[in-house]
């Protein structure tokens, strides 16, 4: 009966430690702790152009992240492209002047929102909507641009 | 010209027939699961010689394989000036592709050959065929347990394998070449979904478990008896587990990583 006490226990410890190894994943290595979609809110922003804005881009506020695009789509009426985020429920304060305007990390990083509270006293709710928004810089149209201009200069 | 394709034939005929034997014992092995899991105690045995005798050869290699990829990745990533990305980069190539694939590929030569010879040997000495003699199935009472191990033991060997890997990796960027720990961490955390990512590797070792553990144990059910025949069922089960699980593992990568 003893060997089948020590097999019983080193067997218990190894489906112990492979769900240690697994839980550890899923709560230190992945986002899982960290963001869950169930408190959230929604919050749809259109934009004259998205630009490479993707979904799961982060959305953030003054450099911090809180939260990301779920969805992006176009409107075939108004030409324009529809962006909803997601919002931490946790940030339920957002002024409903906030400004919302796409912005590249670093010279080539990834696209994100970036959202800049105004000074109004009403927050936005749940399937609000931004009304100011900005556009993404795409980069070929700005060197096109200056392009363009320089060489209106030199006539 | 005739004879070679006679030969083509020949061998399709062969491995069509090796397939639909295969499947038919898959068969049997899954419905043999009802009866070993009212006892249990047939398949804590074999989980222990399949799962527990092969955890320590998993952590080390696991150990291993991160300090390497901390290694490497800080090496490569440094030049860019991006080491504090090293946490991602240990982090997604360990539980998409490394953990799930080399710890099955270590799996397949630490247990699966050691099922196949067991099997193998029983067969040869005619213990399967006594135990029909005594009215007791040995599909039923031998292989589905070892089967069912395996299968249990993969995914918890396979998340063990990436989560040591990623500590080894933790300790040679973060200890010995300087990155910092908090950016290792979160860099990681922002970058590693755990659906995308997590999940996707522990579907993968599962599906490895199990396609393993059916070729250990079909080859060693299927070897000629003679200890030549055993031999060559032990080897067929490294070789062929290693093609399938490569070859698998291209086409759940593309699969779910493909739309990203």
């Amino acid at each position: 009966m003893q060997h089948t006490t020590t097999q019983d226990t080193l067997v218990g410890l190894f489906v112990a430690s492979g769900i240690v190894g697994l839980f550890f994943l899923a709560m230190h290595v992945s986002n899982l702790s960290s963001f869950s979609d169930q408190d959230s809110y929604v919050i749809t922003a259109r934009f004259e152009n998205s630009g490479g804005l993707k979904v799961k881009s982060p959305v953030s506020a003054a450099g911090v992240k809180i939260g990301k695009v779920t969805s992006i789509s176009f409107d075939p009426k108004t030409y324009e492209s529809v962006v909803q985020l997601n919002i931490d429920a946790k940030y339920n304060t957002l002024p409903d002047d906030t400004t919302a305007s796409i912005f590249t990390a670093g010279l080539l990083g990834e696209q994100y929102v970036n959202l800049e509270p105004g000074g109004s006293e009403e927050y936005l709710k749940s399937n609000g909507k931004i009304e100011i928004t900005q556009s993404a810089i795409i980069l070929e149209k700005a060197i096109g641009q200056f392009l363009f201009k320089s060489a209106e200069e030199k006539k | 010209m005739i004879r070679f394709i006679q030969n083509l034939g020949k061998s399709t005929r062969i491995s069509f027939t090796k397939l639909g034997r295969a499947s038919y014992f898959l068969i049997q092995i899954i419905s043999g699961i009802a009866s070993v899991l009212v006892r249990p105690r047939l398949l804590l045995n074999q989980l222990y010689s399949v799962g527990v005798l092969s955890f320590l050869i998993i952590t080390i290699s696991g150990l291993f394989v991160g300090m390497v990829l901390g290694l490497q990745g800080y090496y490569t990533l440094s030049d860019f000036g991006a080491e504090e990305t090293l946490g991602v980069m240990v982090a997604a190539s360990l539980v998409r592709e490394l953990g799930p694939v080399v710890s099955a590929l270590l799996f397949a030569g630490r247990a699966g050959s050691a099922l196949t010879a067991e099997i193998g040997l029983m067969k040869a000495t005619e213990q399967l065929s006594g135990m029909e003699m005594m009215a007791v199935d040995p599909v039923k009472r031998i292989i589905t347990p070892r089967f069912l191990a395996g299968f249990i033991s993969m995914p918890l060997l396979a998340g063990l394998f990436s989560a040591v890997g990623i500590i080894g990796g933790e300790m040679i960027g973060s200890g010995l070449l300087g990155v910092d720990e908090g950016a290792y961490w979160s860099q990681m955390q922002a970058g590693i979904d755990f659906y995308d990512d997590i999940i996707n590797g522990v579907i993968k070792s599962v599906v490895f478990g199990f396609v393993t553990s059916w070729i250990a144990l079909f080859e060693g059910y299927d070897a000629i008896p003679t200890s030549e025949g055993v031999s060559r069922a032990t080897t067929r089960t490294v070789v062929n587990s290693a093609f399938s699980i490569l070859g698998l593992d291209f086409i759940l990568t593309a699969l779910m990583f493909g739309d990203n």
